[in-house]
């Protein structure tokens, strides 16, 4: 059983390696992502982020930008799964001290 | 950074991953899980993604390490595996 | 857990160490448009400044800076502070969460934007906070680990 884990892990070391030989490398300005134009010819949004987030919000962290002026509904719903999680907490784990004693 | 300091943590990375698989004390391997946790905050950093790092550095090493202590605590701190 | 163990020296560390982690905490919040950090972040550093004294002080200690029952209504203040920024904006006629809509009098649209930005930051950084101490406090069950 444990040659088989072991087995196991290799074998998915391997296709990871694979995989990750294909990716672009770091920091490529050449980058599809990196471009203004993606290969189907649309612009792609995160330039325009890039070029006017310090004169939309004059905030030089692009990052806060982003995720509190253009994607703030996204954070919102982040917010909202992280009070569900403490909720479920509060329902499922919580016990009171004197029943317990 | 400079690409040998990033083969040295990619390979603790590896070596923490492996101790704290299969070690038999479980806090050990919570302060294994930790250091991976602070490594690939490092990593994160060298890769340009700062907000990033730094969430996993909080997250991961600080309140991640707590909860996970209080659930060695509440059980067994041996593992029969 | 019936573990008591009484070391002056942990409960000294953490009492040393608290305070910094909640300024740094703060920091990272109010200045997260400047430098790495937000609300999540800063969060979770004052969540770990207040869970220190719990883990090494036990309940008795901790009870002094912010007691169990406290943790739940934090939460909603932080979620409502988040939502009611998009809903006065939404009020006084533009969408929801488009901070230039806020009426705060005096203002260019790029810093109602910016300061939209920290009252959401403050927000996420309150609910965080309360969040995580509360799934702490639930997960101990009114027993001390010190």
């Amino acid at each position: 059983m444990k040659a088989l884990k072991i087995l196991i892990l290799v074998f998915f070391a391997g296709i990871m390696i694979y995989a990750s030989s294909d990716l672009p490398f770091r920091g490529d300005p050449d980058n599809l992502m990196h471009a203004e134009e993606s290969i189907t010819g649309t612009t792609v949004k995160g330039s325009y982020f890039i070029q006017n987030a310090y004169r939309d919000a004059r905030t030089p962290n692009m990052v806060t930008v982003v995720l509190g002026d253009y994607r703030s509904i996204d954070t919102f719903g982040e917010q909202v799964v992280i009070y569900t999680a403490g909720l479920i907490t509060l329902l499922v784990l919580r016990r009171s001290k004197r029943r317990s004693e | 950074m400079i690409w040998e300091v990033e083969l040295i943590i990619y390979l603790f990375l590896a070596l923490s991953a492996i101790v704290a698989l299969e070690v038999k004390d479980m806090l050990v391997a919570v302060v294994m899980m930790t250091i991976f946790s602070f490594l690939m905050a490092l990593l994160f950093v060298a890769m340009g993604a700062i907000d990033v790092g730094f969430t996993e550095a909080v997250i991961g090493a600080g309140v991640t390490g707590i909860l996970f202590v209080v659930v060695v605590f509440q059980t067994s701190r041996k593992s029969n595996d | 857990m019936n573990r008591q163990i009484d070391s002056p020296i942990v409960l000294l560390g953490a009492r040393l160490l608290s305070p910094y982690i909640m300024l740094f905490g703060w920091y990272v919040i109010i200045h997260g448009h400047y430098s790495p950090g937000g609300g999540f972040q800063g969060g979770a550093l004052l969540a770990a400044s207040l869970l220190l004294i719990r883990v090494a002080g036990g309940s008795k200690l901790a009870e002094l800076q912010i007691r169990e029952f406290a943790t739940t209504p934090l939460a909603v203040i932080g979620v409502v502070i988040y939502f009611a920024t998009g809903l006065v904006a939404m009020m006084m006629g533009g969408h929801f969460l488009d901070y230039e809509a806020l009426p705060i009098p005096g203002m260019e649209p790029a810093w109602l934007r910016y300061t939209g930005i920290l009252i959401i930051e403050v927000g996420i950084g309150l609910a965080v906070m309360a969040i995580l101490i509360m799934i702490y406090d639930n997960m101990v069950r009114g027993e001390d680990y010190a």
